[in-house]
């Protein structure tokens, strides 16, 4: 049969549950592709020899291949080649910023819309969980070795580590601080954009490879790194994420009422406060809700206040919209909800009342200056334009420092001016022997998918580091 | 899981817990606190370290029932278990040798204040305990202080915590040499402490309860202005100077749920209440179901 056909440059849309309906529930909002619309959706793929999507993927997936496995209707083999590489696909597929990755580097991307892949990623892990029993795979993995590795940290960037290292041989196990597995995916990323059920079964995959995960455990309390690599562990890879909430640093800012996103997310997703009083931790929303910052979390918690009750919902950011480091279908679904832009806005302090809540912001106008050295143009204070705008609740997302505490209980370990751990891209080594790191406390403030290509390159170079 | 091998009323709304945690056991020290989860629907919730004990693998808190979560604890009996205890968690104190040290505690500040005196002692110092309750009825281990202390006194009394500040202000005017205060229970005493020692400029250290959330530094929730900066509790802290400390900006905090925490506890079942009542022992007619 000749592959001879005409190209389609359009994709087949993803079904999405509708702004008005969703922005008053929890479930999720993009509702993945049928079986038929993932077949058309692949059929588009044109199979290209140059494949650049693999060069665009962090964690080195073999897109083409699973690609024409969807287009034949072969899912098991889908699902085979998908996870020989990542070992948490139904998460990429949901919240990977594809269009700066794999979709960037597609041959049809220059022409028009790029495949689908995230999409087709997503159905592909939906697949295989609703089909658990004919999927069940044998997993490759090597001779089980006598070294046993220790990892802190069950986000992203540990699971995929000790998913990959217990697929080498290794003994893994995971130390977790809080009551249940998955990290920035349990408390930071809201049910609607990734249901905590599929964190918890690519989870439970990862446990069933043999990684075994401590949950409750502060490492640098309950144990330092070093007594871990005293007692038993032969390297340590560290993991434990993004840290410390950054607030505005302007007056009145511990006024109640003003919740860290860290805070807001956590008690939402993590706590489940949008089930309260069913579940004990209770949250605040009022009527009208400010987010400050205009990243991935800044509209995470604009939708979740939405979704909590919120009458008005705004989101104050110092530059313009270009500058938002926002993906943009996230700034889009955002936006689609009801979530009002308050953009080239600044605050200069909160308000209280005699209780000691928040009740007023007050805001000034910013106009664009010369470029910074990150090449956006820099904000400054429009002279005069100050105002107050009243409030219920203010939500500080404006990123995070490193954690201190495994910082501050670990010899040897050289850290950069910004209190993150001194780090080699390229294998995760750190400063100190035994031990490397990777995700958030490495890089700062990144991406899930960047963290899980980190945890991939310390498992290569920590299995490297023993055969030497 | 955790089980619970010993609860004891100590008087009335003053639960004992002794827990089975022997990794946090091994590590805890004074000064330091952990988090508990009661059950899969529960909040996270910091509570002091009111002793442990390596050997046993055990752990011992004291509590007083505020709310849901401190009743669903405080619901559960001899040989049933809490869902997740995290620790040791905070900083822990840095002990050194001061020369006469005033201990002044309450009510849930009475067991942690033992450890800490238990630490003091053994870098040498001489300790003058002091230990407040509203009234006999509510005056607990004030033996175990005795025993400990070099000079321990009980400050009892229905007008309430501001009696003891009272008694600090008076025994520092007296000429009393103190090097050293430490006050650890409720906010207000510890309050009202910190102002009276502030007059005689002796370095008074209290022990902050915010309300947390994760209680490692992740969100933020247990901030605290001391000496005008901003702190995390969990991770800075937390313990604190208390001449630096504001005061009113903590209380605010601290009561920003009462609504919340009122309407989940009035919405738990009375069943329960029913079972608290049984494990507590109380007359009936102080039970709170009657008052249902």
């Amino acid at each position: 049969m000749s592959e001879k056909k005409k190209l389609n440059l359009n994709r087949v849309p993803i079904p999405k549950q509708a702004p008005e309906e969703r922005r008053s529930n929890f479930n999720e909002v993009a509702l993945g592709y049928t079986e038929e619309q993932a077949i058309e959706e692949a059929s588009r793929c044109i199979q290209c020899k140059k494949s650049n999507c693999k060069d665009g993927c962090p964690v080195g997936v073999d897109i083409p291949e699973f690609i024409k496995a969807v287009r034949d209707g072969d899912m098991p083999e889908a699902v085979r080649i998908l996870k020989s590489k990542n070992s948490l696909p139904g998460i990429c597929g949901r919240v990977c910023p594809q269009e700066t990755q794999c979709e960037m580097t597609c041959s049809l991307a220059k022409k028009g819309a790029p495949i689908a892949i995230g999409r087709l990623e997503r159905y592909v892990a939906d697949w295989e969980r609703a089909h658990s029993e004919i999927s069940k795979q044998q997993i490759e993995r090597a001779t089980p070795n006598r070294k046993k590795v220790a990892v802190v940290g069950s986000g992203p960037a540990g699971l995929t580590c000790a998913a990959d290292l217990v697929k080498l041989g290794y003994g893994v196990t995971i130390f977790e601080a809080l009551h249940i597995a998955g990290g920035v995916l349990m408390y930071g990323i809201p049910e609607f954009r990734l249901p905590k059920h599929i964190v918890q079964t690519e989870v439970n995959y990862v446990k069933s490879l043999g990684v075994e995960i401590k949950l409750d455990q502060v490492i640098g309390r309950i144990a330092t790194v070093d007594e871990l690599l005293e007692n038993g562990y032969d390297a340590a890879f560290l993991a434990p994420g993004a840290g410390a909430p950054m607030f505005l640093n302007i007056p009145g800012e511990n006024l109640s009422g003003i919740y860290s996103a860290n805070e807001f997310l956590t008690r939402t997703n993590l706590m489940k406060a949008y089930l309260f009083p069913e579940y004990d931790t209770p949250i605040k929303v009022g009527k009208r809700v400010a987010v400050f910052g205009g990243g991935n979390v800044a509209m995470d918690a604009s939708r979740c206040a939405l979704r909590l009750g919120a009458e008005e919902v705004y989101i104050i950011y110092r530059r313009s919209r270009t500058e938002m480091p926002a993906r943009l279908e996230e700034r889009g679904n955002a936006e689609e909800e009801g979530v009002i832009f308050k953009l080239q806005t600044n605050p200069s302090r909160f308000l209280g009342d005699e209780e000691g809540r928040v009740r007023a912001v007050e805001l000034y106008e910013m106009e664009l200056g010369e470029p910074d050295e990150s090449g956006r143009r820099r904000p400054i204070r429009k002279p005069g334009s100050e105002f107050i705008m009243e409030l219920d609740i203010a939500i500080p997302a404006l990123g995070t420092r490193p954690n201190p505490i495994i910082p501050s209980t670990t010899k040897g370990l050289e850290l950069t001016k910004w209190g993150t751990i001194v780090t080699d891209e390229a294998t995760g080594r750190t400063s100190k022997e035994r031990v490397w790191c990777g995700g958030d406390m490495a890089t700062g403030a990144a991406t899930v998918i960047s963290a899980m290509g980190a945890g991939k390159r310390a498992a290569a170079d920590i299995d490297e580091s023993f055969k030497a | 899981m955790y089980k619970i091998v010993k609860r004891e009323v100590l008087v009335p709304n003053m639960i004992y817990m002794k827990v089975e945690a022997p990794d946090i056991a091994q590590k805890a020290k004074p000064g330091q606190f952990i988090i508990l989860r009661v059950d899969e629907f529960g909040e996270r919730f910091p509570m002091s370290l009111a002793g442990w004990d390596k050997n046993e693998g055990t752990l011992e808190i004291s509590f007083q029932i505020m709310g849901k979560s401190t009743m669903k604890l405080a619901a559960l009996g001899e040989g049933e278990h809490v869902l997740d205890v995290v620790g040791p968690l905070g900083k822990s104190t840095e002990i050194d040798y001061y020369g006469n040290v005033l201990c002044v505690c309450g009510s849930f500040g009475v067991g942690p204040m033992i450890t800490m005196i238990r630490a003091l002692k053994e870098k040498g110092n001489k300790i003058v305990s002091v230990i407040e309750a509203e009234s006999e009825a509510f005056l607990f281990w004030e033996d175990k202080l005795k025993e400990i202390s070099d000079e321990a006194h009980v400050v009892v009394g229905d007008r309430g915590v501001g009696q003891v500040s009272e008694f600090v202000r008076e025994y520092l005017k007296a000429g009393n040499k103190i090097d050293r205060v430490f006050a650890f229970g409720r906010v207000f005493m510890m309050m009202e402490c910190s102002k009276a020692t502030k007059a005689f400029e002796v370095k008074t250290i209290v022990s902050l309860t915010p309300i947390m959330v994760d209680g490692t530094g992740m969100c933020g929730c247990c901030r605290v202005s001391v000496g005008g900066e901003t702190k995390f509790t969990c991770v800075d802290g937390p313990e604190f100077d208390g001449h630096l400390v504001d005061w009113e900006l903590l209380i605010k905090r601290k009561q920003a749920y009462l609504k919340e925490e009122a309407r989940a506890f009035n919405l738990w079942e009375p069943d329960n209440l029913r079972k608290v009542a049984e494990l507590s022992k109380l007359p009936k007619r102080l039970s709170l179901v009657e008052n249902e």
